[in-house]
């Protein structure tokens, strides 16, 4: 299986995917730059956090007019899975892959900290190794996390089953708790923890590795069909 | 504005607002040029030998701080020090202080004092992997010490986060004589192997000088010389001299040298950041290193404002640019790189044979000074201390009052000092790169070397008190501190990078507290074998003529070979036997009892034994290294009542304490104790190992209570009380009326 992570300019949790999937499931793994134009001949697709662009004008609102963004788009038409993680679910959001957006944390300050999380949505590609209602221990590190989207897009997430974490306990503002949402389709999953922060005890935690296994197995399970 | 000639800048000496003496500007004319500088030149001049450049004040004292050791790579004189860790690896590390900018723009002076201190270390080549800062803020009661506080902290977040390397650890704490000078001291910490390092040097008739990254604007002119003067009321004015930052234009520039100096290395021969005082400082600090001369093309330089003069655009610290020397043959290699990753890169100048440092704009020659008149000429001041009168007290030790005891433990929980941090510290990127394995919190913070099984301690330490009441025990007990900090972690100290915050030297007394501490630091550096290999100075830190207490920061590095060793201070399981090492005596001058109780600090301190405390040192080690102990805090500020406490709420356990001491001695904050929890399985072996230093003083409770009993009390406190009283103390402090 080959991964492919996207390099913006700005992005600064690039290397830690990359370790995450080369270390963690030891699958094959590239850095992929922001001008490419070709996703061709990879199984997923990582989109890193950090502050692309500065995030100067608006997170991930610059990104979002990178030459890989329609290629990004290409891909999840048809299936690829795609995980956008903190920046990387801004940028997501920003492109309409995923609806709602991301705004300022409700305390108006960045936070960093060990926060639980409970699977909601163990039927993705991304989560298909956790329980339902798996208790996780996962770090959070964002400015603007405080997800929002309006009602009758809630209920739309809610009754496609697209709110796939919760944090729980609200620790930003977030509408209904909710820490990572997917698609319709669920091959697309923003989130804003950070799971490739959460692989070895040593660091705090492993939780986030069943993840990486998750796409890795999901992946072997098509492949084999 | 046309700019005054040489013999009007000798006629309105000018050159004393920038911060030349007459003295010096006599050096300039007679010896060192032989003639009037022209006004560029006088503002170089002043510039190179303003107190942060060149030390003039300070380098006499700093001689006396030893700086070398079998580990010792690279000392002071380069952007950073470096220390071998063993496998072909090295640590390179630095603290920088920007005390100045953050009092006048406390979100830039912090951020563009983070910003300043990893170009520090990726300007050698290594890859930053962790930052740490100390900060001293004015007690939290009044609105614009709270205003400088969020502003600091914010700044340091905002940079620290965007450009990505995780802030790990560090120290705050408040006194009122920061109010309006409050320190900012940034430390970074880089790993790198030792065939990449590269050092800052212009050398090789013929070779080109490069500029990358951002513009040069009219910024942070006379930064440095401004860091060394004094503040007042009547110098509120002085905010356009502090720089702005901007963290992904750094992180573009980090991300680009470091690729460049792994792939490329033979497309330069050196580089360098510009920092305090920009692209003279930097320009000419790579020319003298080398013995060479320069030529610099001041219409190359890219310039964000028009109309700006040489001078401007010398002294500029426009923040986020960089120099290299590079090889003429790779130029078309080099500027085609930069453009690749979205960085302006153009050449300014070559080096020269001759020695001289010349200065072009327009076409017309502006300065043509010789390279070792900026770098070595400036003069060295040796200032005579004397000892300041309050000092000559009796060595009478402070008497706590611990009547209630319940209330005074609860109440010095509450004290910002001790209190809980994290809402300052959760507000930092603890654990980008996922190699934090100890973050804020516990005494060191502990960053693993990726791929190997080594892990680096980390911690920033001053206590500033005992400073204060003892220049020459305080400056050692700084030292101490951080020592025992890495100590507790399982890690070997290996070496120190310091910031030296002080008031005007050309103060007697000041300077006496300069010298004094300087000397109790390089006293235990010297015996514990720690190098000091890098660091700076930061004097004329007053505001209304009052000085700042003598402030000595120790930014400490500590080696493990094995990462998975790496303990914490916190109680792990019920049931565990708790240690007290080191005998603790009565030890209260100084301490945060003190200034909570009466609120001020005096007196003596009583002297140190070193041999005790090395031996103590290699105890402590061995015992972590062998397995012997589950957790290890050093008892320090507040004494054994805090660190008890702070034991206690990691995960939440009571404890049952029996101790053979007076209640007040609870509060004692004699050095370099360490509190530790022992599994009852390894009770005998532990107990053979540490001997007569080590007594049992209680047990690890499977409840919510701290159940305490001394000599003459007892006494029983919930430990959620407590827990909270000492979390909720500084965001109750911060909330704004």
């Amino acid at each position: 299986m080959r991964f492919a992570v996207i390099v913006f300019p700005g992005s600064n949790c690039d290397k830690d995917l990359y370790y995450a999937v080369k270390d963690g499931i030891n699958a094959d793994v590239k850095m992929v730059d922001y001008r490419e134009n070709s996703l061709e001949g990879f199984d997923a697709i990582l989109i890193p956090g950090g502050f692309s662009y500065g995030d100067y004008l608006r997170s991930g609102a610059i990104a979002a007019h990178a030459p890989i963004i329609n290629e990004i788009k290409r891909v999840a038409n048809l299936d690829v899975p795609i995980l956008g993680i903190c920046n990387g679910f801004q940028i997501l959001t920003e492109i309409g892959l995923l609806p709602g957006c991301l705004m300022k944390n409700q305390q108006n300050k960045f936070i960093c900290e060990d926060v639980e999380l409970s699977v909601e949505n163990n039927q993705t590609v991304f989560t298909s190794d956790y329980n339902y209602r798996q208790i996780l221990k996962i770090p959070v590190a964002h400015g603007e996390g405080n997800y929002y989207c309006d009602e009758s897009t809630l209920n739309e997430l809610n009754k496609n089953n697209q709110i796939v974490f919760k944090y729980c306990s609200n620790i930003n503002g977030s509408v209904e708790n909710i820490a990572g949402i997917s698609n319709k389709k669920g091959n697309v999953l923003g989130m804003m923890p950070h799971p490739e922060r959460a692989l070895e005890e040593i660091v705090g935690s492993d939780d986030g590795l069943k993840m990486f296994q998750s796409i890795l197995k999901s992946h072997m399970d098509r492949v084999n069909l | 504005m046309t700019e005054p000639t040489a013999e009007v800048i000798r006629e309105t000496k000018l050159y004393k607002a920038w911060g030349l003496s007459e003295q010096e500007y006599k050096i300039i004319t007679d010896k060192v040029l032989n003639r009037l500088p022209n006004y560029t030149e006088t503002g170089l001049f002043s510039v190179m030998w303003s107190e942060h450049c060149s030390y003039k004040n300070s380098k006499n004292v700093l001689r006396k701080l030893p700086n070398k050791s079998k580990r010792v790579l690279a000392g002071p004189g380069e952007d950073a020090g470096i220390l071998d860790i063993g496998d072909g690896q090295a640590i390179v590390f630095k603290a920088e202080s920007h005390n100045h900018p953050s009092a006048v723009e406390p979100y830039q002076g912090a951020a563009t004092g983070v910003g300043g201190i990893i170009r520090d270390i990726f300007s050698m080549g290594a890859t930053p992997i962790a930052l740490l800062n100390s900060l001293k803020f004015g007690e939290l009661d009044g609105e614009h010490t709270k205003y400088l506080a969020e502003e600091i902290v914010a700044g340091i977040g905002g940079y620290g986060n965007c450009i990505g390397i995780p802030t790990v650890g560090g120290e705050i704490a408040f006194q009122e004589r920061y109010s309006n000078n409050p320190l900012v001291n940034a430390m970074c910490v880089g790993v790198i192997n030792h065939s990449d390092v590269k050092y800052g040097k212009a050398s090789g008739d013929g070779n080109l000088i490069v500029y990358v990254g951002a513009k040069t604007g009219r910024d942070g002119i006379h930064g440095a010389t401004f860091a060394s003067d004094e503040f007042a009321d009547d110098k509120e004015t002085q905010r356009s001299a502090v720089q702005v930052g901007d963290p992904f234009m750094e992180k573009l520039l980090m991300d680009a040298c470091i690729e460049l100096v792994h792939e490329h290395s033979e497309w330069i021969m050196g580089i360098q950041d510009m920092g305090a005082a920009g692209l003279v400082s930097s320009t000419a600090e790579m020319a003298s290193k080398a013995g060479s001369g320069l030529i610099i093309e001041l219409d190359e330089v890219p310039q964000r404002e028009t109309e700006m003069s040489p001078y401007e655009i010398m002294l500029s610290e426009s923040q986020e640019r960089m120099v290299l020397c590079i090889h003429p043959e790779f130029k078309n290699d080099v500027l085609d790189f930069f453009t690749d990753k979205l960085l302006d890169a153009v050449i300014i100048g070559k080096v020269t044979d001759d020695r001289q440092y010349k200065i072009y704009h327009h076409k017309k020659l502006v300065c043509d000074i010789p390279v070792s008149g900026l770098v070595d000429d400036s003069p060295e001041y040796k200032h005579t201390g004397s000892r300041p009168k309050r000092l000559d007290i009796s060595d009478k030790q402070f008497e706590p009052n611990v009547e209630d005891l319940k209330s005074v433990w609860l109440s010095i929980l509450k004290q910002p000092t001790v209190s809980s941090k994290e809402y300052f510290y959760n507000t930092y990127d603890s654990q980008i790169k996922a190699n934090t394995i100890v973050k804020s919190g516990s005494d060191s913070a502990v960053v693993r070397i990726r791929n190997t099984n080594k892990a680096i301690a980390l911690t920033n330490d001053g206590n500033s008190r005992f400073v204060y009441v003892d220049p020459y025990i305080g400056g050692q007990l700084t030292v101490i501190e951080a020592a025992s900090n890495i100590v507790a972690s399982g890690a070997t100290p290996i070496g120190i990078t310091d910031c030296l915050n002080y008031g005007n030297p050309e103060k007697s007394e000041i300077f006496w507290e300069f010298e004094q501490s300087v000397e109790g630091i390089a006293s235990v550096c010297e015996k514990f074998d720690i190098p000091v290999i890098s660091g700076n100075v930061s004097l004329y830190n007053e505001y209304n003529d009052k000085a700042i207490f003598p402030s000595p920061m120790i930014g400490m590095t500590g080696l493990l070979e094995d990462s998975s060793k790496a303990t914490t201070q916190g109680f792990k399981d019920a049931g565990d036997l708790i240690y007290l090492i080191g005998e603790t005596c009565d030890d209260y001058n100084g301490s945060e009892i003190q200034q909570m109780q009466i609120n001020k600090v005096e007196g003596r301190l009583n002297k140190l034994d070193l041999d005790v405390i090395s031996k103590r040192y290699q105890k402590v080690l061995s015992f972590i290294d062998k397995g012997l102990i589950k957790s290890c805090h050093d008892v320090s500020e507040g004494g054994l009542a805090v660190a008890l406490s702070e034991a206690a709420f990691e995960k939440k356990l009571g404890f049952k304490i029996n101790l053979n001491m007076t209640t007040k001695q609870l509060f004692s904050e004699t050095p370099a104790r360490f509190l530790v929890s022992v599994s009852k399985d390894d009770r005998d072996k532990f107990e053979d190992a540490v001997g007569d230093e080590g007594k049992q003083i209680g047990f690890v409770a499977n409840d919510d209570f701290m159940d305490i009993q001394t000599v003459d009390s007892e006494v029983k406190i919930n430990l959620n009380e407590a827990l909270s009283s000492w979390k909720e103390a500084i965001p109750c402090l911060m909330k704004t009326e």
